[in-house]
């Protein structure tokens, strides 16, 4: 009965991790890319823009994970047409992700030397094109770093997005285990949780490196 | 040709204005080596970015070829750039790129064909050497392989007029001087006009052909390397002078502490050989005391530099000195 519940609920995370990701990555890396070029110095300077921006993804970044959950039940509404369950629950993870890897981009995107840029600008290249062939290549393995962060984060959100009725792990860690005093159920869920998180960090530092030049 | 009409550029911050470029006016002729040499702070690496406008002039104009750089738009002052390459003193080479795809990048740009870039590249890094380093990264190569790699994608779109930030001062000596051969052959094959600034003499004395001295914002001297041997006329440019190894300190030559009449004397090219000092103490009824001497290869000609002390009367003494003058010896009394 334990690999019944088990192996639904690990899927149900990696679903929710998965999708996520990639929808908060969607969401952040412009806003991140923004960031950078819109800074004091930046290539396409925009100070009040740029000091904005910043002001609103630090806001989003406040607010508590749980109380987003519920903030945001209307936009999950539109889009999936439910509030809970586990597809529900990718609304609220990508959206609380969203300004994290804004900043998480932000700061791999900057790790480009202002002499690189300059040298880029100096080729006549445009704006998307140095954002584009020279800002993402060169910062590349930093970002691979940075998405690794990001998944963990949304494994560690979505364990507890359990608590509210998505699925996965954490929700089978908190009906099974918490309340009903299965330790057994909730302690492998744990593990499993933790191992993910290894292997997750694992391979994200192994590629980082593999495709570092520098 | 480039001239620079006024230019002045101003930062401002919170705690008041700098002013690292003032007034400059300056004409660079085409298919010249022009240096602009200045201590750290001088105000050189803002002027030379003025040019393709890394750094807007907060006043005066710069002409290409006529074309007033300053007054075009974003998209035209892109494609003016193309015009004029630019290497830096750390290079600034794409980490993650390959040295073919950095040199390629230019190429790129232009949306040139997978084609026409493969010969393209190719092409460049024979002409610097590199061919077998196509695959490499940047950070398999030494300082003076990514200089190559770096001149190759600065003139990769052809340019006309190549500017080197400060591009031998973080090489050593021998391979600053491999790059600054490979600076002039682009000069003499390409008829590429270079400007270049540096804080090393020996940079402008191995390949410029004029040279601009600039000081607080400002140029103090402005000659051809020639004559900015022979004579210098800032204290700015002797101490330039003076930096170069193996030159004897001249300035702390006093001549109130000799009894004799000082005089420094400056030849150029086959004068420097002959042996005039020779001459003067075999017909002229006066000693010789010879107190610093050098001679300065330049990429052009040798200038010889000799400050000596006469003694004897003062009627021998003008004759010798008169003498030296009809021998194409500059004179320059202390």
């Amino acid at each position: 009965m334990m690999k019944e519940l088990v192996i639904p609920a690990l899927l149900e995370t990696i679903y929710m991790v998965s999708v996520s990701t990639v929808f908060s990555i969607l969401l952040g890396f412009p806003l991140g890319v923004l960031l950078v070029i819109t800074e004091k110095g930046g290539i396409l300077e925009k100070p009040m823009f740029n000091r904005i921006l910043g002001g609103i993804i630090n806001v989003l970044r406040s607010i508590p994970f749980i109380i987003l959950m519920i903030i945001v039940f209307p936009i999950s509404k539109l889009l999936v047409g439910k509030t809970i369950g586990t597809t529900a629950t990718i609304v609220p993870l990508s959206i609380a992700a969203a300004p994290f890897v804004a900043r998480v981009m932000e700061g791999s995107l900057k790790e480009t030397s202002k002499g690189v840029i300059e040298s880029s600008l100096s080729m006549g290249a445009t704006v998307p094109q140095i954002v584009f062939k020279v800002l993402l290549p060169e910062s590349l393995p930093s970002i691979v770093s940075g998405i690794t962060l990001t998944i963990i984060n949304l494994i560690g959100y979505s364990a507890m997005a359990g608590a509210i009725g998505g699925g996965g792990l954490g929700n089978l860690a908190i009906r099974f285990g918490l309340y009903s005093r299965k330790t057994d159920l909730m302690i492998v869920s744990i593990l499993l949780i933790i191992l993910l998180v290894e292997g997750i960090q694992f391979l994200g530092n192994k590629i980082s490196k593999s495709i570092n030049k520098k | 040709m480039i001239e620079l009409v006024n230019i002045s550029k101003t930062y401002n911050d919170g705690n008041g204005s700098l002013e690292a470029v003032k007034n400059i006016s300056l004409k660079i002729n085409k298919g010249e080596i022009f240096g602009i040499i200045g201590l750290s702070g001088a105000g050189k690496s803002t002027l030379i970015r003025c040019i393709n406008r890394l750094e807007e002039p907060t006043e005066g104009k710069i002409f290409i070829d006529g074309v007033d750089i300053t007054s075009l738009g974003k998209k035209e002052l892109r494609s003016a750039r193309k015009n004029i390459g630019m290497i830096f003193q750390h290079f600034n080479l794409f980490s993650q790129k390959t040295v073919y795809e950095n040199i390629a990048f230019p190429l790129q740009l232009e949306k040139l064909s997978k084609r026409e870039i493969d010969i393209r590249v190719n092409e460049l890094l024979e002409y610097v050497d590199l061919k077998d380093k196509k695959n490499s990264y940047p950070s398999q190569l030494s300082g003076g392989q990514k200089q190559r790699v770096a001149v190759a994608r600065a003139i990769a779109n052809n340019p006309k007029i190549l500017l080197s930030d400060e591009g031998t001062s973080a090489l050593d000596p021998k391979t600053t001087k491999s790059i600054l051969e490979l600076l002039r052959r682009i000069r003499d094959e390409l008829n590429i006009t270079i400007v270049m600034i540096t804080h090393q003499m020996e940079v402008v004395k191995e390949i410029c052909d004029r040279v601009a001295i600039m000081e607080n914002g400002q140029i103090v001297e402005i000659n051809t390397v020639e004559n900015l041997f022979k004579h210098p006329k800032t204290n700015t440019a002797k101490s330039f002078i003076n930096s170069l190894q193996g030159n004897v300190e001249e300035e702390i030559i006093d001549s109130k502490n000799y009894k004799g009449k000082i005089i420094r004397l400056s030849f150029l090219g086959e004068n420097a050989k002959k042996p005039i000092v020779s001459k003067v103490i075999k017909n002229f009824n006066i000693d010789v005391n010879i107190l610093s001497g050098n001679i300065n290869k330049l990429h052009s000609t040798n200038i010889g530099n000799l400050t000596l002390e006469l003694i004897g009367s003062d009627d021998e003494i003008n004759k010798a000195i008169l003498f030296l003058k009809n021998e194409n010896v500059h004179v320059e009394v202390i």
